[in-house]
């Protein structure tokens, strides 16, 4: 079981814009709550309201600041959470069968109660995408909301992971990469759709957009330049006492 | 990474545990009766003892024979079944040396060549993770194995064995550090890799996902400081491989070996101590920790 299939029917994943994250952190919340809630064992806190609070994610948001060799540092907010990869070295590394990828639709998915938590399928991913539960002591990872996206008692709109379902910047995309005219196909081939850390050799299935380059005061200059005579600063040289002072502090 | 007691415990001594049952099976020393079984408990002491505190990290120790169905794809199952095998043969043998007086020379060479694998399939477990740079070296098996014999043949009084497999386990380990110490900067993951943003200039961390901790900063992100990891390293290699060396080098006594011993395992201790501690998990890389 824990020898990875040869091809999957589909490739279910996410496609993640990081142009258009907003770092709101809805994603991360969505995904705690449905996954505490529903299948498997929930995602614990410990010391919640105490000192040394810690608890259990299946998807953080980092913050990244970019600084190019000319020009405005750029802040791109990065959300992280298992990318299905079609190479998975968390599954090839379970000793007991628990981890798994599916042939169906690619997901990959732990049976908890095969899962001995010797914790080596975190140690192999390099995405940091797999967390020991520290109340449960099994491994917990994104699950794609396996229990949404086929679950016919939800509405039809639903029907997806909690974090796209929840995203109010639309940042998140849901679909199948195996089918290249999913939205989430055209979408990676449109705006060049990449992989996080190629050199691994995971294949990951999660595609991210790049940021775009941002606007710059140049070239929006045709509406700025009307009103900015009347902001520029009217006294450029001090008078009076602050004149004198300014003048006095240089001589010394 | 996150240095855990069991982990140490469980590679040092079963390592030194599985070298001795290798050097037994070998026949070296050639014992049988009592002297047999002392060496037999004393090799079963350390390779189960080591063997039973790895099952302490484990968060349900309840499920473990679950992890002998996979040894197909997974090297850890792959180390649970050889380990049994060369328990289970190496006892045979052990009985036969014992109550019988009798070599069954077939048998110990099949538990010698299980023990061995027992401790390669050990050592796999760490070199196969490519997240994990420092330990991703063919250099990771055979450091695992030469402390094994160099272990089992200090135990089994092999003293020119001894002190030539000491001498080549310290080399292979000085080379090991100074390769490791380059290995995550030559094994090219960085955070611009690691986000895909490096196209756009230099990517630094801002701000993490959370203010308190977590799993992965506990497991991943634990860091040495460079100034003592030098002195560790001075203090294992002269524990672990300049004192046993001297010390066998003297007029044979059972207390003179015996120190020789307590040097070695605590060297190899402080050693595999460094082994977790030093290793860099590219997941540092997203916290802005490498």
């Amino acid at each position: 079981m824990t020898t990875l299939p040869e091809k999957t029917e589909r490739k279910l994943g996410l496609v993640i814009d990081l142009d258009t994250c907003v770092g709101c952190h809805a994603c991360v919340i969505s995904c705690k709550g449905w996954n505490t809630e529903n299948y498997g064992a929930p995602l614990s806190d410990t010391d919640a309201y105490g000192s040394d609070p810690s608890g259990t994610f299946l998807n953080r948001v980092h913050s990244y600041e970019v600084q190019p060799s000319q020009g405005e540092a750029q802040l791109i907010h990065f959300p992280k959470s298992c990318l299905h990869c079609e190479d998975a070295p968390c599954v090839t590394v379970c000793p007991t069968g628990a981890s798994y990828k599916r042939v169906e639709d690619g997901i990959v998915l732990v049976n908890e109660s095969d899962c001995i938590g010797c914790g080596l399928c975190a140690w192999a991913c390099p995405y940091g995408a797999r967390e020991m539960d520290a109340v449960e002591k099994v491994m917990k990872k994104c699950t794609l909301c396996v229990d949404r996206i086929y679950n016919e008692n939800l509405p039809e709109e639903d029907r997806e992971p909690a974090c796209v379902r929840t995203c109010p910047a639309g940042a998140r995309h849901f679909g199948d990469f195996a089918d290249p005219e999913s939205n989430v196909s055209k979408l990676t081939a449109e705006r060049g759709g990449m992989d996080l850390m190629p050199e691994q050799g995971t294949k990951p299935v999660n595609k991210y957009l790049p940021p775009r380059p941002k606007d710059t005061l140049s070239e929006g200059a045709g509406d700025i330049d009307i009103l900015a005579p009347y902001l520029e600063p009217v006294a450029q040289e001090a008078t009076g006492f602050l004149g004198w002072l300014d003048k006095t502090l240089e001589k010394l | 990474m996150h240095p855990a007691p069991s982990v140490i415990f469980f590679t040092v001594f079963s390592g030194i545990g599985f070298g001795l049952l290798t050097f037994l099976g070998l026949g070296y020393p050639a014992v049988t009766g009592w002297s047999a079984f002392a060496f037999f408990v004393i090799a079963y002491l350390c390779a189960v003892g080591g063997l039973i505190s790895s099952t302490f990290h484990l968060g349900h120790p309840e499920r473990a024979m679950k992890a002998f169905t996979q040894w197909r794809s997974s090297w850890l199952s792959r180390e649970g079944v050889c380990a049994v095998v060369a328990l289970i043969v190496m006892a045979l043998y052990g009985a036969g040396l014992v109550f019988f007086g009798q070599r069954w020379g077939i048998l110990g060479f099949i538990g010698a060549i299980f023990s061995l694998l027992t401790v390669f399939t050990t050592s796999m477990i760490y070199t196969q993770l490519k997240t994990i740079p420092r330990w991703n070296s063919p250099l990771t098996p055979a450091m695992f194995l030469s402390f094994s014999l160099a272990g089992g043949a200090l135990l089994a009084g092999q003293v020119t064995w001894a002190m030539a497999l000491i001498a080549i386990s310290g080399v292979i380990q000085v080379v090991l550090w100074m390769q490791g110490d380059g290995a995550l900067k030559s094994s090219g993951t960085t955070l611009a890799t690691a986000t895909g943003l490096g196209t756009n200039g230099s990517v630094r961390a801002f701000e993490p996902p959370h203010t308190g901790t977590n799993y992965l900063l506990k497991e991943f992100a634990y860091v040495v400081g460079r100034k003592h990891s030098m002195k560790l390293r001075a203090i294992s290699f002269v524990l672990m491989v300049v004192v046993p060396v001297l010390l066998l080098a003297l007029p044979f006594s059972h207390w003179i070996a015996l120190v020789a011993v307590v040097s070695y395992i605590a060297g190899t201790l402080a050693s595999r101590w460094l082994f977790f501690a030093e290793a860099e998990h590219v997941v540092g890389l997203y916290y802005g920790k490498r």
